[in-house]
Protein backbone atom coordinates (compact mmCIF):
# COMPACT_ATOMS: atom_id res chain seq x y z
CA UNK A 1 0.00 0.00 0.00
CA UNK A 2 2.75 2.25 0.42
CA UNK A 3 4.18 1.63 -2.89
CA UNK A 4 0.63 3.21 -4.28
CA UNK A 5 0.65 5.99 -2.41
CA UNK A 6 3.89 6.96 -2.91
CA UNK A 7 3.55 6.48 -6.45
CA UNK A 8 0.39 9.31 -6.18
CA UNK A 9 2.36 11.46 -4.89
CA UNK A 10 5.04 11.14 -7.47
CA UNK A 11 2.76 11.50 -9.95
CA UNK A 12 1.10 14.70 -8.37
CA UNK A 13 4.76 15.74 -8.18
CA UNK A 14 5.38 15.22 -11.70
CA UNK A 15 2.26 16.80 -13.09
CA UNK A 16 2.30 19.84 -10.12
CA UNK A 17 5.81 20.78 -11.59
CA UNK A 18 5.08 20.00 -15.49
CA UNK A 19 8.39 17.35 -15.66
CA UNK A 20 9.62 18.05 -18.99
CA UNK A 21 10.23 14.65 -19.61
CA UNK A 22 6.52 13.08 -18.68
CA UNK A 23 5.08 16.22 -20.67
CA UNK A 24 6.52 14.98 -23.49
CA UNK A 25 5.85 11.80 -22.51
CA UNK A 26 2.22 12.05 -22.18
CA UNK A 27 1.75 14.12 -25.44
CA UNK A 28 3.75 11.56 -27.83
CA UNK A 29 1.17 8.89 -26.56
CA UNK A 30 -1.85 11.15 -27.26
CA UNK A 31 0.00 12.57 -30.72
CA UNK A 32 0.78 8.33 -31.78
CA UNK A 33 -2.60 7.02 -30.88
CA UNK A 34 -4.48 10.02 -31.78
CA UNK A 35 -3.28 9.72 -35.09
CA UNK A 36 -3.35 6.30 -35.43
CA UNK A 37 -7.45 6.37 -34.39
CA UNK A 38 -7.97 8.60 -36.93
CA UNK A 39 -6.26 6.85 -39.69
CA UNK A 40 -8.11 4.10 -38.46
CA UNK A 41 -11.59 5.49 -38.45
CA UNK A 42 -10.84 6.58 -42.25
CA UNK A 43 -10.17 2.94 -42.58
CA UNK A 44 -12.33 1.38 -40.24
CA UNK A 45 -15.91 3.15 -41.17
CA UNK A 46 -15.05 2.65 -44.93
CA UNK A 47 -14.39 -0.85 -44.39
CA UNK A 48 -17.70 -1.80 -42.52
CA UNK A 49 -19.35 1.30 -44.93
CA UNK A 50 -18.25 -1.34 -47.81
CA UNK A 51 -19.16 -4.88 -46.17
CA UNK A 52 -22.75 -3.59 -44.87
CA UNK A 53 -23.99 -1.82 -47.64
CA UNK A 54 -22.79 -4.16 -50.17
CA UNK A 55 -23.28 -8.63 -50.84
CA UNK A 56 -21.18 -10.46 -52.21
CA UNK A 57 -19.86 -13.73 -51.93
CA UNK A 58 -17.59 -14.31 -48.53
CA UNK A 59 -19.37 -11.57 -47.40
CA UNK A 60 -20.03 -13.99 -43.86
CA UNK A 61 -16.25 -15.10 -44.28
CA UNK A 62 -15.26 -10.97 -44.18
CA UNK A 63 -17.45 -10.42 -41.61
CA UNK A 64 -15.85 -13.21 -39.88
CA UNK A 65 -12.39 -12.00 -40.34
CA UNK A 66 -12.96 -8.06 -39.05
CA UNK A 67 -14.29 -10.19 -35.96
CA UNK A 68 -11.36 -11.94 -35.56
CA UNK A 69 -9.07 -8.94 -36.03
CA UNK A 70 -10.84 -6.92 -33.41
CA UNK A 71 -9.19 -9.73 -30.88
CA UNK A 72 -5.40 -8.87 -32.80
CA UNK A 73 -2.85 -9.13 -30.63
CA UNK A 74 -0.70 -6.31 -30.55
CA UNK A 75 2.86 -8.12 -30.08
CA UNK A 76 1.80 -10.00 -33.47
CA UNK A 77 1.19 -6.52 -34.99
CA UNK A 78 4.57 -5.22 -33.88
CA UNK A 79 6.42 -8.24 -34.76
CA UNK A 80 4.86 -8.63 -38.45
CA UNK A 81 5.62 -4.58 -38.30
CA UNK A 82 8.64 -4.63 -37.57
CA UNK A 83 9.78 -7.16 -40.14
CA UNK A 84 7.91 -5.35 -42.76
CA UNK A 85 10.05 -2.33 -41.74
CA UNK A 86 13.24 -4.03 -41.14
CA UNK A 87 16.49 -2.45 -43.19
CA UNK A 88 16.18 -5.80 -45.06
CA UNK A 89 12.34 -5.67 -44.97
CA UNK A 90 10.04 -4.99 -48.00
CA UNK A 91 9.66 -1.42 -46.31
CA UNK A 92 13.12 -0.84 -45.13
CA UNK A 93 13.64 1.65 -47.93
CA UNK A 94 10.94 4.05 -46.06
CA UNK A 95 13.80 3.83 -42.83
CA UNK A 96 10.95 4.39 -40.66
CA UNK A 97 11.60 1.75 -38.29
CA UNK A 98 12.07 3.11 -34.04
CA UNK A 99 10.12 6.53 -35.00
CA UNK A 100 6.80 7.52 -34.13
CA UNK A 101 5.46 7.09 -37.32
CA UNK A 102 6.44 3.27 -37.18
CA UNK A 103 4.05 2.85 -34.13
CA UNK A 104 1.46 5.30 -35.82
CA UNK A 105 1.16 2.31 -38.55
CA UNK A 106 1.16 -0.59 -36.51
CA UNK A 107 -1.22 1.00 -33.78
CA UNK A 108 -3.28 1.68 -36.92
CA UNK A 109 -3.57 -1.90 -37.68
CA UNK A 110 -4.47 -2.76 -34.38
CA UNK A 111 -7.27 0.03 -33.86
CA UNK A 112 -8.72 -0.43 -37.78
CA UNK A 113 -10.26 -3.71 -37.56
CA UNK A 114 -11.81 -2.64 -33.89
CA UNK A 115 -13.26 0.61 -35.71
CA UNK A 116 -14.50 -1.64 -38.27
CA UNK A 117 -15.89 -3.93 -36.29
CA UNK A 118 -17.83 -2.21 -33.83
CA UNK A 119 -19.42 0.23 -36.79
CA UNK A 120 -20.02 -2.95 -39.00
CA UNK A 121 -22.78 -3.90 -36.34
CA UNK A 122 -23.35 -0.66 -35.72
CA UNK A 123 -24.72 -0.20 -39.65
CA UNK A 124 -25.77 -4.02 -39.81
CA UNK A 125 -28.28 -3.20 -36.82
CA UNK A 126 -30.16 -0.16 -38.07
CA UNK A 127 -33.73 -0.74 -39.13
CA UNK A 128 -33.55 -2.57 -42.56
CA UNK A 129 -35.73 -0.66 -44.52
CA UNK A 130 -34.30 2.62 -43.76
CA UNK A 131 -32.22 2.33 -46.59
CA UNK A 132 -34.78 1.74 -48.88
CA UNK A 133 -36.65 4.59 -47.39
CA UNK A 134 -33.89 7.25 -47.69
CA UNK A 135 -32.97 5.95 -51.38
CA UNK A 136 -36.75 6.64 -52.28
CA UNK A 137 -36.67 9.96 -51.05
CA UNK A 138 -34.09 10.62 -53.61
CA UNK A 139 -31.17 10.88 -51.70
CA UNK A 140 -27.88 10.01 -53.66
CA UNK A 141 -25.89 7.07 -52.55
CA UNK A 142 -23.06 9.38 -50.79
CA UNK A 143 -25.87 11.24 -48.90
CA UNK A 144 -27.64 7.86 -47.81
CA UNK A 145 -24.32 6.64 -46.52
CA UNK A 146 -23.89 9.72 -44.61
CA UNK A 147 -27.60 9.98 -43.09
CA UNK A 148 -26.90 5.86 -41.89
CA UNK A 149 -23.50 7.05 -40.31
CA UNK A 150 -25.51 9.89 -38.56
CA UNK A 151 -28.07 7.34 -37.62
CA UNK A 152 -25.24 5.27 -36.04
CA UNK A 153 -23.08 7.92 -34.32
CA UNK A 154 -23.28 6.86 -30.60
CA UNK A 155 -22.13 3.19 -31.45
CA UNK A 156 -19.74 4.70 -34.06
CA UNK A 157 -18.48 7.14 -31.17
CA UNK A 158 -18.30 3.98 -29.07
CA UNK A 159 -16.42 2.31 -32.07
CA UNK A 160 -13.59 5.33 -32.03
CA UNK A 161 -13.21 5.13 -28.10
CA UNK A 162 -12.72 1.20 -28.37
CA UNK A 163 -10.09 1.81 -31.03
CA UNK A 164 -8.74 4.60 -28.91
CA UNK A 165 -8.67 2.54 -25.79
CA UNK A 166 -6.88 -0.08 -27.75
CA UNK A 167 -3.95 1.64 -28.56
CA UNK A 168 -3.16 4.50 -26.11
CA UNK A 169 -2.99 1.65 -23.41
CA UNK A 170 -0.73 -1.28 -25.87
CA UNK A 171 2.49 -1.83 -25.03
CA UNK A 172 3.52 -5.12 -26.56
CA UNK A 173 3.83 -3.34 -30.46
CA UNK A 174 4.75 0.26 -29.41
CA UNK A 175 7.99 -1.14 -27.68
CA UNK A 176 8.98 -3.38 -31.08
CA UNK A 177 8.31 -0.89 -33.39
CA UNK A 178 9.47 2.44 -31.36
CA UNK A 179 11.80 1.02 -29.40
CA UNK A 180 11.24 2.91 -26.41
CA UNK A 181 13.67 5.38 -27.88
CA UNK A 182 14.04 8.55 -25.22
CA UNK A 183 12.72 11.66 -26.19
CA UNK A 184 11.69 10.09 -29.71
CA UNK A 185 9.45 7.02 -29.22
CA UNK A 186 8.84 6.73 -25.09
CA UNK A 187 5.44 6.38 -24.84
CA UNK A 188 3.51 6.18 -21.38
CA UNK A 189 3.22 2.48 -21.83
CA UNK A 190 6.56 1.78 -22.71
CA UNK A 191 8.00 3.94 -20.27
CA UNK A 192 5.98 2.18 -17.42
CA UNK A 193 7.77 -1.18 -18.35
CA UNK A 194 11.08 0.15 -18.41
CA UNK A 195 10.49 1.69 -15.14
CA UNK A 196 9.26 -1.25 -13.34
CA UNK A 197 12.45 -3.12 -15.09
CA UNK A 198 14.32 -0.16 -12.88
CA UNK A 199 12.40 -1.03 -9.93
CA UNK A 200 11.44 2.68 -9.75
CA UNK A 201 7.93 1.30 -9.03
CA UNK A 202 6.69 5.11 -7.87
CA UNK A 203 7.69 6.17 -11.12
CA UNK A 204 5.61 3.54 -12.90
CA UNK A 205 2.57 4.05 -10.83
CA UNK A 206 2.74 7.62 -11.71
CA UNK A 207 3.03 6.98 -15.21
CA UNK A 208 -0.15 4.46 -15.30
CA UNK A 209 -1.60 6.98 -13.75
CA UNK A 210 -1.66 9.61 -15.80
CA UNK A 211 -2.21 7.13 -18.25
CA UNK A 212 -5.59 6.51 -16.71
CA UNK A 213 -6.21 10.00 -16.29
CA UNK A 214 -5.49 10.79 -20.16
CA UNK A 215 -7.56 7.58 -21.23
CA UNK A 216 -10.40 8.80 -19.30
CA UNK A 217 -10.02 12.54 -19.98
CA UNK A 218 -10.04 11.21 -23.95
CA UNK A 219 -12.91 9.25 -23.18
CA UNK A 220 -15.43 11.92 -21.49
CA UNK A 221 -14.88 14.44 -24.37
CA UNK A 222 -15.66 11.68 -26.66
CA UNK A 223 -18.68 10.66 -24.50
CA UNK A 224 -19.69 14.38 -23.96
CA UNK A 225 -19.86 14.44 -27.64
CA UNK A 226 -21.92 11.18 -28.06
CA UNK A 227 -24.38 12.16 -25.39
CA UNK A 228 -24.59 15.78 -26.95
CA UNK A 229 -25.53 13.74 -29.90
CA UNK A 230 -28.32 11.81 -28.35
CA UNK A 231 -30.23 14.85 -26.23
CA UNK A 232 -30.87 16.46 -28.99
CA UNK B 1 -23.58 20.13 -44.33
CA UNK B 2 -21.78 21.31 -41.13
CA UNK B 3 -20.27 17.91 -39.79
CA UNK B 4 -19.43 16.04 -42.86
CA UNK B 5 -16.73 19.06 -43.20
CA UNK B 6 -15.88 18.88 -39.58
CA UNK B 7 -15.17 14.87 -40.50
CA UNK B 8 -13.43 15.43 -43.20
CA UNK B 9 -10.89 18.40 -41.53
CA UNK B 10 -10.17 15.81 -38.73
CA UNK B 11 -9.42 13.09 -41.55
CA UNK B 12 -7.02 15.46 -43.01
CA UNK B 13 -6.00 16.68 -39.76
CA UNK B 14 -5.35 12.82 -38.98
CA UNK B 15 -3.02 12.59 -42.05
CA UNK B 16 -1.18 15.81 -42.04
CA UNK B 17 -0.64 14.53 -38.61
CA UNK B 18 1.06 11.64 -40.03
CA UNK B 19 3.00 12.98 -42.44
CA UNK B 20 4.17 15.45 -40.31
CA UNK B 21 5.84 12.57 -38.34
CA UNK B 22 7.19 10.88 -41.01
CA UNK B 23 9.11 14.21 -42.44
CA UNK B 24 9.77 14.59 -38.99
CA UNK B 25 11.58 11.75 -38.72
CA UNK B 26 15.59 12.53 -38.78
CA UNK B 27 17.29 11.73 -42.33
CA UNK B 28 18.84 8.59 -42.35
CA UNK B 29 22.73 9.03 -42.14
CA UNK B 30 22.41 10.91 -38.95
CA UNK B 31 20.84 8.15 -36.95
CA UNK B 32 22.56 5.48 -35.34
CA UNK B 33 20.87 2.62 -34.23
CA UNK B 34 22.40 0.83 -31.20
CA UNK B 35 21.21 -2.49 -30.07
CA UNK B 36 22.15 -2.76 -26.55
CA UNK B 37 21.58 -4.77 -23.58
CA UNK B 38 19.00 -3.98 -20.92
CA UNK B 39 21.54 -3.63 -18.01
CA UNK B 40 22.96 -0.64 -19.75
CA UNK B 41 19.60 1.02 -20.20
CA UNK B 42 18.21 -0.11 -16.91
CA UNK B 43 21.02 1.29 -14.98
CA UNK B 44 20.80 4.48 -16.22
CA UNK B 45 24.24 4.79 -18.09
CA UNK B 46 23.45 5.30 -21.65
CA UNK B 47 21.10 8.30 -20.13
CA UNK B 48 23.81 9.77 -19.09
CA UNK B 49 26.42 8.92 -21.89
CA UNK B 50 24.38 9.21 -25.10
CA UNK B 51 23.12 12.88 -25.03
CA UNK B 52 26.97 14.32 -24.30
CA UNK B 53 27.39 12.18 -27.46
CA UNK B 54 24.10 13.67 -29.42
CA UNK B 55 25.51 16.69 -28.57
CA UNK B 56 29.38 16.44 -29.87
CA UNK B 57 28.61 14.64 -33.15
CA UNK B 58 24.99 15.53 -34.21
CA UNK B 59 23.98 12.04 -34.37
CA UNK B 60 20.74 11.36 -33.16
CA UNK B 61 21.06 7.86 -31.32
CA UNK B 62 18.40 5.15 -31.14
CA UNK B 63 18.81 2.74 -28.48
CA UNK B 64 17.17 -0.22 -28.73
CA UNK B 65 17.53 -2.39 -25.52
CA UNK B 66 17.08 -6.04 -25.78
CA UNK B 67 18.83 -8.94 -24.58
CA UNK B 68 22.56 -9.74 -25.36
CA UNK B 69 21.40 -12.15 -27.69
CA UNK B 70 18.40 -10.08 -29.54
CA UNK B 71 21.29 -7.49 -29.78
CA UNK B 72 23.39 -10.16 -31.55
CA UNK B 73 20.93 -10.93 -33.75
CA UNK B 74 20.00 -7.76 -35.42
CA UNK B 75 23.67 -7.28 -35.94
CA UNK B 76 23.94 -9.97 -38.00
CA UNK B 77 21.03 -9.23 -40.05
CA UNK B 78 22.52 -5.52 -40.28
CA UNK B 79 19.34 -3.73 -38.99
CA UNK B 80 21.75 -2.49 -35.89
CA UNK B 81 24.68 -0.25 -36.75
CA UNK B 82 26.61 -0.74 -33.23
CA UNK B 83 26.18 -3.21 -30.52
CA UNK B 84 27.13 -2.56 -26.75
CA UNK B 85 27.19 -6.42 -25.25
CA UNK B 86 28.16 -8.65 -22.97
CA UNK B 87 28.12 -12.20 -24.83
CA UNK B 88 31.92 -12.65 -25.17
CA UNK B 89 31.41 -15.88 -27.06
CA UNK B 90 28.59 -14.99 -29.33
CA UNK B 91 29.71 -11.83 -30.13
CA UNK B 92 33.96 -13.27 -31.16
CA UNK B 93 30.92 -15.85 -33.07
CA UNK B 94 29.68 -12.89 -35.09
CA UNK B 95 33.17 -11.16 -35.70
CA UNK B 96 34.34 -14.39 -37.07
CA UNK B 97 31.72 -14.26 -39.47
CA UNK B 98 32.22 -10.90 -40.57
CA UNK B 99 29.09 -9.75 -39.56
CA UNK B 100 30.93 -7.42 -36.67
CA UNK B 101 33.94 -5.46 -36.66
CA UNK B 102 36.75 -3.94 -34.71
CA UNK B 103 35.43 -5.49 -31.43
CA UNK B 104 36.39 -3.21 -28.61
CA UNK B 105 36.33 -3.83 -24.83
CA UNK B 106 34.30 -1.07 -22.87
CA UNK B 107 34.11 -1.98 -19.70
CA UNK B 108 33.15 -4.89 -17.01
CA UNK B 109 31.54 -5.52 -13.75
CA UNK B 110 30.65 -8.71 -12.29
CA UNK B 111 27.82 -10.81 -11.86
CA UNK B 112 26.55 -12.09 -8.37
CA UNK B 113 24.44 -14.66 -7.65
CA UNK B 114 21.38 -13.41 -5.25
CA UNK B 115 18.99 -15.58 -3.50
CA UNK B 116 16.67 -15.85 -0.59
CA UNK B 117 18.08 -14.58 3.05
CA UNK B 118 18.56 -17.54 4.28
CA UNK B 119 20.67 -19.63 1.74
CA UNK B 120 18.83 -22.71 2.10
CA UNK B 121 21.80 -24.28 -0.32
CA UNK B 122 24.69 -22.86 1.51
CA UNK B 123 26.10 -21.17 -1.26
CA UNK B 124 28.14 -18.35 0.44
CA UNK B 125 31.28 -20.10 0.87
CA UNK B 126 32.16 -21.53 -1.99
CA UNK B 127 33.04 -20.88 -5.54
CA UNK B 128 30.75 -20.38 -8.60
CA UNK B 129 30.59 -23.70 -10.06
CA UNK B 130 30.14 -25.22 -6.41
CA UNK B 131 27.70 -22.78 -5.73
CA UNK B 132 25.75 -23.71 -8.84
CA UNK B 133 25.84 -27.37 -7.76
CA UNK B 134 24.93 -26.89 -4.45
CA UNK B 135 21.76 -25.23 -5.85
CA UNK B 136 20.88 -28.28 -7.98
CA UNK B 137 21.73 -30.90 -5.13
CA UNK B 138 19.10 -28.92 -2.85
CA UNK B 139 16.57 -28.37 -5.50
CA UNK B 140 16.70 -25.08 -4.59
CA UNK B 141 14.56 -22.87 -6.86
CA UNK B 142 16.72 -21.12 -9.44
CA UNK B 143 15.36 -18.64 -11.68
CA UNK B 144 16.92 -18.55 -15.54
CA UNK B 145 16.18 -15.32 -17.65
CA UNK B 146 15.78 -18.08 -20.48
CA UNK B 147 16.33 -14.86 -23.33
CA UNK B 148 19.43 -15.49 -24.55
CA UNK B 149 20.89 -12.61 -22.86
CA UNK B 150 24.92 -11.92 -21.83
CA UNK B 151 23.73 -12.86 -18.21
CA UNK B 152 21.91 -15.95 -19.73
CA UNK B 153 24.74 -17.17 -21.60
CA UNK B 154 26.87 -16.95 -18.28
CA UNK B 155 24.30 -18.76 -16.48
CA UNK B 156 24.42 -21.40 -18.54
CA UNK B 157 28.69 -21.13 -18.91
CA UNK B 158 28.53 -22.07 -15.03
CA UNK B 159 25.78 -24.61 -14.97
CA UNK B 160 28.01 -26.59 -17.84
CA UNK B 161 31.05 -26.25 -15.69
CA UNK B 162 29.31 -27.52 -12.78
CA UNK B 163 28.17 -30.61 -15.12
CA UNK B 164 24.48 -30.45 -14.62
CA UNK B 165 21.54 -29.98 -17.09
CA UNK B 166 18.99 -28.02 -15.27
CA UNK B 167 16.17 -28.18 -18.24
CA UNK B 168 13.36 -29.69 -17.17
CA UNK B 169 13.98 -29.93 -13.43
CA UNK B 170 11.29 -28.78 -11.77
CA UNK B 171 13.51 -26.17 -9.12
CA UNK B 172 14.76 -24.81 -12.39
CA UNK B 173 12.23 -21.89 -13.63
CA UNK B 174 12.57 -19.13 -16.75
CA UNK B 175 11.61 -16.06 -16.68
CA UNK B 176 12.13 -15.08 -20.15
CA UNK B 177 12.14 -11.49 -18.59
CA UNK B 178 14.47 -8.80 -18.28
CA UNK B 179 16.77 -8.72 -15.23
CA UNK B 180 14.66 -6.24 -13.04
CA UNK B 181 12.06 -8.39 -13.72
CA UNK B 182 13.63 -12.06 -12.95
CA UNK B 183 15.30 -9.94 -9.94
CA UNK B 184 11.75 -8.64 -8.65
CA UNK B 185 10.36 -12.38 -8.94
CA UNK B 186 12.91 -14.13 -7.93
CA UNK B 187 12.66 -11.75 -4.22
CA UNK B 188 9.08 -13.28 -4.37
CA UNK B 189 9.65 -17.08 -5.11
CA UNK B 190 12.40 -17.11 -2.80
CA UNK B 191 14.32 -18.12 -5.58
CA UNK B 192 18.23 -17.96 -6.26
CA UNK B 193 19.22 -15.89 -9.49
CA UNK B 194 22.42 -14.50 -11.64
CA UNK B 195 22.46 -11.14 -12.20
CA UNK B 196 24.52 -8.19 -13.30
CA UNK B 197 25.97 -6.28 -10.64
CA UNK B 198 24.71 -3.23 -12.14
CA UNK B 199 21.12 -3.93 -12.38
CA UNK B 200 21.19 -5.63 -8.50
CA UNK B 201 22.48 -1.98 -7.00
CA UNK B 202 19.74 -0.41 -9.11
CA UNK B 203 17.29 -2.91 -7.59
CA UNK B 204 18.65 -3.35 -4.47
CA UNK B 205 16.71 -1.21 -2.28
CA UNK B 206 13.34 -2.42 -3.43
CA UNK B 207 14.57 -5.96 -3.11
CA UNK B 208 14.66 -9.07 0.25
CA UNK B 209 17.38 -10.77 -1.88
CA UNK B 210 20.93 -10.17 -0.37
CA UNK B 211 24.14 -11.37 -2.83
CA UNK B 212 25.09 -14.28 -1.56
CA UNK B 213 28.39 -15.32 -3.97
CA UNK B 214 30.47 -12.73 -5.24
CA UNK B 215 34.04 -12.21 -6.39
CA UNK B 216 34.80 -15.24 -8.15
CA UNK B 217 36.82 -14.71 -11.03
CA UNK B 218 34.47 -16.72 -13.33
CA UNK B 219 31.73 -13.89 -12.64
CA UNK B 220 33.21 -11.31 -14.64
CA UNK B 221 31.05 -9.68 -17.01
CA UNK B 222 32.88 -7.57 -19.95
CA UNK B 223 30.92 -5.69 -22.41
CA UNK B 224 31.94 -4.85 -25.64
CA UNK B 225 31.67 -2.31 -28.50
CA UNK B 226 30.98 -3.64 -32.13
CA UNK B 227 30.52 -1.81 -35.14
CA UNK B 228 28.19 -3.96 -37.84
CA UNK B 229 30.22 -4.22 -41.17
CA UNK B 230 29.11 -1.87 -43.18
CA UNK B 231 30.98 -3.94 -46.30
CA UNK B 232 28.25 -6.45 -45.52
CA UNK B 233 25.39 -4.00 -45.13
CA UNK B 234 24.71 -1.04 -47.26
CA UNK B 235 22.35 0.27 -45.57
CA UNK B 236 24.49 0.28 -42.05
CA UNK B 237 26.17 3.70 -40.68
CA UNK B 238 29.31 2.42 -40.55
CA UNK B 239 30.82 6.17 -40.16
CA UNK B 240 28.03 6.62 -37.75
CA UNK B 241 28.92 3.76 -35.71
CA UNK B 242 32.30 3.81 -36.24
CA UNK B 243 32.15 7.61 -34.00
CA UNK B 244 30.15 5.89 -31.11
CA UNK B 245 32.35 2.98 -30.58
CA UNK B 246 35.33 5.73 -30.86
CA UNK B 247 33.04 7.71 -28.62
CA UNK B 248 32.98 4.98 -26.13
CA UNK B 249 36.26 4.50 -25.63
CA UNK B 250 37.52 7.70 -25.13
CA UNK B 251 39.30 8.80 -21.97
CA UNK B 252 36.56 11.46 -21.14
CA UNK B 253 34.05 8.92 -21.42
CA UNK B 254 35.54 6.02 -19.93
CA UNK B 255 36.19 8.22 -17.00
CA UNK B 256 32.81 9.40 -16.75
CA UNK B 257 31.93 5.91 -16.07
CA UNK B 258 34.27 5.05 -13.62
CA UNK B 259 32.20 8.02 -11.92
CA UNK B 260 28.77 6.76 -13.06
CA UNK B 261 26.26 5.17 -10.08
CA UNK B 262 28.64 6.31 -7.24
CA UNK B 263 26.39 9.17 -6.12
CA UNK B 264 23.49 7.25 -6.50
CA UNK B 265 24.37 3.85 -5.47
CA UNK B 266 27.40 4.30 -3.25
CA UNK B 267 29.50 2.12 -5.46
CA UNK B 268 30.49 2.34 -9.51
CA UNK B 269 28.02 -0.14 -11.36
CA UNK B 270 30.91 -0.27 -13.98
CA UNK B 271 34.70 -0.48 -14.64
CA UNK B 272 36.24 1.37 -17.84
CA UNK B 273 38.73 -1.25 -19.75
CA UNK B 274 39.56 0.50 -23.14
CA UNK B 275 42.67 1.35 -21.71
CA UNK B 276 44.27 -1.08 -20.48
CA UNK B 277 42.17 -4.42 -21.32
CA UNK B 278 42.32 -7.07 -18.89
CA UNK B 279 44.79 -5.61 -16.52
CA UNK B 280 42.63 -5.48 -13.82
CA UNK B 281 40.80 -9.07 -14.22
CA UNK B 282 41.36 -9.61 -10.53
CA UNK B 283 39.88 -6.58 -8.90
CA UNK B 284 36.64 -6.24 -9.01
Amino acid sequence: MDLIWEGLRKALALLLTLDPEVLRITGLSLLISGAATLISLAIGLSAAVAVALNEFPGKRLAIALLNTGMGLPPVVVGLFVTILLWRSGPLGSLGILYTPSAMVLAQAVIASPIIAGISLSALQHLPPGLRLQILALGASRPQMVWLLLKEARLPLLAAVMAGFGGVISEVGASIMVGGNIKGQTRVLTTATVMETGRGNFDVAIALSLILLVLAFSVNAVLTHLQQRGQRR
Amino acid sequence: MNRPACLRLGLAFGVALASAHLSAAPPAPKAIILATTTSTQDSGLLDEIIPLFERQTGYLVKTIAVGSGQALAMGRRGEADVLLVHSPEAEKALVADGAGIHRRIVMHNDFVLAGPPADPAGVAKHTAVEAFQRIAASRSLFLSRGDHSGTHAQELRLWKAAGISPDGQTWYQQTGQGMGQTLAIAAEKRAYTLSDRGTYLALRKQLDLPVLHEGDPSLRNTYHIIEVNPARFPQVNGAGARAFADFLVSKAVQARIKEFGIATFGSPLFFPDADAPGADAGRR
